[in-house]
């Protein structure tokens, strides 16, 4: 099996490679069919895994020695159990629908092979991420995705605006991962080690260790967890560090569906949910984990509420699907997390893949108030999107339901600091979220289509290229729910690879509601005992609202919008987070820089010592140069002074 | 010749075949006869660095004694020697030395067409010289190297460079003399007290009460601080490598500045131990100043050469902060900084050269969408300059990562102010890159921009896969030095005050 480990990542490695360096030898099709062929072979090889890890074989085990120092290696290694065979069958597969979507999407493109490059290489990069047994070989796969994402995000680099975006992307990505590296830092004091299985053994050992601090004394513990949990907060934006995922929609569409949505920025939950024997032992911890979450779910939700930009709607969407996931970790739902992570990526790829699909149509227009009535002209892209729009939105039996209601559920039986607040916005989250998601549907494929003629005329359904992943990622959109809900909840799922302190395991309390029904029966009695609670209702409510909105009122936007106007702009600035980091930390420290290399480095080092001293050197010998005159009677005449001097001396001392 | 005896003269033949190549290389050359002057000197920077080879595979990494040693009597009523030998810690910056000569070479290759001879000369003179200044054991030998290898860059700078280059090279010369004085009075010192030797491990040996110590160590400071070079005594540097041509940046850049960090491991902290502890303080707080200082002000940087410099410095406050908090992870990220630093900083000058060669600008506004006309150079550029940003990796990662756990061990507070440069690092990085690689093009000259030819890509294709095989496998490397510096630490560990 070790060799399956291995082949799958280095399969997609060595396809990338084979796209980006002979991209013009093997041309447009030979770059295609190499990295789908990867990416094919990668998800066949993790399904095996996944059936192996299922039958009890799971593998932790290094492959090399990255470095050895001060007696501690450092490995690079593989940890294959049922979160990361889980995790591998959802990046491979959404990676290779997004392959098969690329060849339609970007067909007419310059970069052709070097797209399919960098998804590839990114495939590779999230692969490894996923299949570490350490910390660093996570922070490795941690920082090549970043990498990847920077260079998709500005894969058109002539525009100005992407540029920026990947630009602004990378850097706020590197606030978190100084967190995270300061807490990989603290791992390795801690526990002397940077293996999982090492560390996690430790943990209980050492839940009580403090360190002062100025502030007082804190757990060291704790301490670890949320610097961690910072570089979660980067790669999963999450509020306050989110700025960077909406801009990240510069990028080609089939990346903001693989990586901005569904891979990617799943890195941090996935961390956190691998990390669950650290988080477990800090409630503190937890506490912010859940506050965040929160606080990123429903603002980020409203923010949606506003967008007319088709893309930048679903992205809102999806830093608010992130808080969900968060506030799952946070209430110690980790398999509830990654249970949303996954029916997450399908109908949120599906999404954004829809929303693709709606661009090429419309000639890369992405403004909805230009759209509308595509639903007859586009019938496959109009109905998976219908598809992804219910399950997010969390109505039965949609897999979002499934995972998004086990969400609530674990929020409102948990009683952890913080998770009342928790429970407050993840409710309003559902009305917002199943409005917004009908608005996006409403406004782009029902009414009358308000672009212009020559768009209007060459309206047309995509290609099977592109219609087949939606379809594809439409399956698993409806059926997820059904086939994992039970394995989850009763913690067959995920096994030991998870792990959760008996007095947190919201969970299993969950689970003893069911207690009596499996199977089918089982679906029937979540569903049953969903449409009777209040969430069910929300969606519902905003559902019908965005239609009364968009289809059948359609002034009453416009007369909301001017009632709540202070609302409204302060939605449409999006709080103002842009504004302030650009002010104080862009302009901030160009400022510092340029006060200090004047004053400073220009002016104090350079200016008063170093030329100051060679100057003063200059000016004391230009005296001096004057006393040497070559006049033979001022030199006799110094010598008698000097005589004069010397014997005054001598006489008087 | 058998196998023994290479390894009994390795060191004189990396010394002296390339000097000596220099000198007839100047004795021959002329620029009608350009082309052969530069066939010789690749050949004979090839030569040297092929040489050096066998410095590595024959390296026994079990032991902290000085390998492929070479003693000889030199000036024997000083009791002063021809003492050569290499350990852990500075074979490998050997290896760095012979094959960025390499690369230096051509580098030059097209860019050079006045006096070909004199620059290739003085080029491979110079990599003889810092070989020597890495390999001596004597002191007197270390110090008439260590000053010989301002010389060729002197010239360098002073004949090559750019219109400021005058106030540059005097400014570099009496900057890094002042500090090398001060060295020398300590050395003459040490040959006092050690009961008259001028032998660098006899030094390592003698009691030194705490007093002596400090001016000891405050002395080699001087040398060394402006060398590496450390805040505040960094301003020569930007100016130096502004006025530098391409090939006089790499060398200053990846082998000069390195000359700085050898000497605080080879002298200061085994000579003054516990000075070193005392004053640790001192070192911590400098480099940690230059890792956000002198960041900020690469941020606000209009010369692409100027704000490589200042990242330069920022990177070598890695160097000096692992080195003074005194753990092993410390000492090996501050040496694998060093040598990462090599590759990444060289790469990044050549890269402002090829610009340069094409465009004769190096200010930033002076390009914009250089991407869309140089794809190629736009895919190195941007894999050094992640390599710059301490991307995992690349090579840049492993130093600052282990210098960054090092210093956690020691206070946490260290390696929070020194993870900063994962932001600042990466904002003036790719600030710079999406101002020139990336974007519209901005201007005719830019639209007449070619890519990079065939000399060009074999330059920095060696230096990125040296970047990318590094940073994927350190080891090798990590290897060959962990028992030196575990011997170094035990050795500052015991006092040596009487």
């Amino acid at each position: 099996m070790k060799n399956i480990y291995i082949a799958i990542p280095l399969v997609c490695l060595f396809a990338s490679i084979i796209a980006g360096l002979f991209g013009k030898v093997v041309g447009r099709k030979g770059a295609h069919t190499i990295t789908i062929a990867g990416v094919a072979i990668a998800f066949v090889l993790s399904l095996v895994v996944y059936a192996d890890v299922k039958d009890g074989n799971t593998f932790n085990g290094a492959l090399y020695t990255w470095a050895i120092s001060g007696n501690i290696p450092f490995q690079i290694g593989f940890l294959i159990d049922q979160l990361s065979a889980t995790m591998m069958i959802i990046v491979t597969f959404v990676s290779l629908m997004v392959h098969i979507y690329t060849i339609g999407y970007m067909s007419s493109d310059l970069g052709y092979q070097r797209f399919f490059c960098y998804i590839s290489l990114f495939t590779f990069a999230m692969l490894m991420l996923v299949m570490s047994n350490n910390f660093l070989q996570l922070f490795f796969g941690w920082e090549a995705v970043g990498l990847v994402s920077y260079l998709l995000i500005g894969f058109w680099y002539d525009r100005e605006t992407a540029i920026f975006a990947n630009m602004k992307a990378f850097l706020v990505n590197r606030v978190g991962d100084f967190g995270f590296l300061l807490g990989i830092a603290a791992v390795l004091y801690l526990f002397g080690s940077l293996d999982y299985s090492a560390v996690f053994a430790g943990a209980n050992g050492i839940k009580d260790a403090t360190v002062m601090s100025p502030f007082g004394e804190w757990n060291w513990l704790t301490v670890t967890c949320i610097l961690l949990f910072i570089g979660a907060m980067g790669k999963s934006a999450q509020v306050p560090l989110h700025v960077w995922l909406p801009d990240s929609m510069e990028g080609p569409t089939p990346i903001s569906a693989l990586i901005h949505a569904a891979t990617m920025v799943t890195a941090g939950i996935f961390m956190v949910a691998r990390m669950s024997p650290l988080f477990e032992l800090s409630e503190t911890a937890l506490s912010t984990v859940l506050v965040i979450g929160s606080t990123t779910a429903i603002l980020m939700a409203l923010v949606g509420l506003v967008q007319n930009d088709i893309k930048r709607v679903v992205a809102y969407s999806t830093l608010s699907q992130l808080g969900y996931m968060t506030v799952a970790l946070g209430v110690s739902a980790y398999e509830v997390a990654i249970f949303h992570l996954g029916t997450h990526a399908f109908f949120k790829a599906l999404l954004f893949l829809g929303a693709g699909s709606v661009i090429i149509a419309m000639h890369h227009e992405q403004d909805m108030r230009k759209m509308g009535g595509l639903r007859t002209i586009m019938p496959i892209t109009y109905l998976t999107t219908v598809i992804g729009s219910l399950a997010l939105a969390g109505i039965p039996p949609f897999a979002g339901f499934f995972s998004k209601d086990a969400i609530i559920e674990s929020v409102h039986h948990s009683d952890l600091w913080g998770a009342q607040y928790a429970y407050v916005a993840v409710l309003l989250g559902v009305f917002v979220t199943a409005f917004y998601s009908f608005r996006l549907l409403f406004m782009t494929f029902h009414g009358s289509n308000r672009s212009d003629d020559h768009t209007r005329k060459h309206l047309h359904e995509s290609p099977t290229v592109v219609t087949f992943p939606l379809l594809a990622l439409a399956i698993p959109s409806v059926l997820a729910g059904f086939m994992f809900f039970e394995p989850v909840l009763n913690g067959s799922f995920f096994g030991s690879s998870i792990f959760i302190l008996p007095e947190h395991d919201v969970v299993n309390e969950l689970a003893q509601g069911y207690e009596g029904t499996s199977g089918i029966g089982m679906i029937f009695a979540a569903i049953g005992h969903g449409i009777q609670t209040l969430p069910f209702w929300l969606a519902i409510f905003g559902v019908v609202f965005a239609w009364y909105c968009y289809c059948k009122n359609l002034a009453l936007p416009g007369k909301i919008q001017k009632m709540f106007r202070p609302v409204y702009i302060i939605l449409e600035k999006k709080y103002g987070f842009d504004e302030l980091y650009q002010t104080i930390f862009s302009k901030g420290s160009v400022l510092a820089g340029k006060f200090l290399y004047k004053y400073a480095d220009a002016g104090l080092i350079d200016g008063t010592l170093v030329n100051g001293s060679a100057n003063s050197v200059n000016r004391i010998s230009g005296a001096l140069r004057k006393v040497q005159t070559g006049l033979t009677y001022h030199y006799a005449f110094a010598m008698i002074i000097g005589l004069f001097a010397l014997i005054t001396f001598f006489v008087w001392f | 010749m058998n196998p023994l005896d290479i390894e009994n003269s390795l060191l004189s033949l990396l010394i002296w075949l390339p000097v000596i190549a220099g000198i007839s290389i100047l004795a021959v050359g002329s620029d009608q006869r350009a082309t052969m002057v530069r066939g010789l000197s690749l050949g004979f920077s090839i030569l040297v660095f092929l040489l050096s080879i066998p410095l590595y595979t024959l390296f026994d990494p079990s032991t902290s004694t000085m390998q492929f040693v070479e003693k000889a009597s030199w000036i024997q009523s000083y009791n002063i020697n021809y003492h050569l030998g290499v350990d852990g810690i500075s074979m490998p910056l050997i290896l760095l030395t012979t094959l960025l000569t390499v690369i230096v070479v051509i580098s030059g290759w097209q860019v050079i067409t006045e006096r070909v001879a004199q620059y290739m000369a003085a080029f491979l003179i110079m990599e003889g010289i810092m070989i020597g200044v890495f390999a001596s054991l004597d002191s007197v030998l270390f110090y008439v190297f260590w000053e010989a290898m301002l010389i060729p860059m002197f010239v360098i700078i002073g004949i090559w460079g750019g219109p400021n280059r005058i106030y540059a090279t005097i400014k570099f010369f009496l900057y890094t003399l002042l500090g090398s004085l001060l060295m020398l009075v300590a050395l003459l010192y040490l040959h006092n007290v050690s009961g008259g030797s001028f032998d660098i491990l006899d030094f390592h040996e003698v009691k030194l009460d705490m007093n002596t110590q400090i001016l000891i160590f405050l002395a080699f400071f001087a040398a060394f601080a402006v060398k590496v070079p450390m805040f505040p005594v960094h301003t020569w540097l930007p100016d130096a490598h502004v006025e530098a041509p391409t090939g006089g940046s790499v060398i200053l850049a990846a082998i000069m500045l390195k000359m700085g960090g050898y000497g605080f491991i080879r002298f200061s902290m085994p000579i003054a131990p516990d000075a070193s502890q005392e004053l640790a303080w001192l070192m911590i707080t400098l480099s940690l100043f230059a890792v956000v200082y002198i960041a900020l002000i690469a941020l606000v940087q209009q010369d692409m050469k100027k704000l490589i410099a200042y990242s330069s410095i920022s990177h070598m406050g890695f160097v000096t902060l692992g080195l003074f908090i005194f753990n092993s992870q410390g000492v090996e990220g501050a040496m694998m900084q060093m040598i990462s630093h090599g590759f990444i900083s060289g790469a990044l000058f050549l890269c402002v050269g090829v610009l340069y060669d094409r465009l004769h600008s190096r200010m930033i506004q002076t390009y914009g969408g250089v991407a869309s006309k140089m794809p190629i150079f736009a895919g190195f550029v941007v894999l050094f300059a992640m390599a710059n940003s301490g991307l995992p990796g690349t090579s840049g990662f492993v130093g600052e990562f282990l210098v960054i756990l090092g210093a956690f061990q020691a206070n946490p507070w260290f390696a929070i102010i020194a993870s900063l440069t994962l932001i600042f690092g990466a904002a003036y990085t790719l600030w710079m890159i999406k101002r020139v690689i990336y974007g519209k093009v901005v201007n005719e000259d830019v639209h007449s921009l070619t890519d990079v030819n065939a000399r060009e890509i074999i330059m920095l294709s060696m230096l990125a896969a040296m970047v990318l095989i590094v940073g994927v496998w350190p080891n090798p490397i990590l290897e060959v030095m962990h028992v030196t510096i575990e011997d170094l630490l035990q050795h500052i560990a015991i006092s040596k005050l009487p």
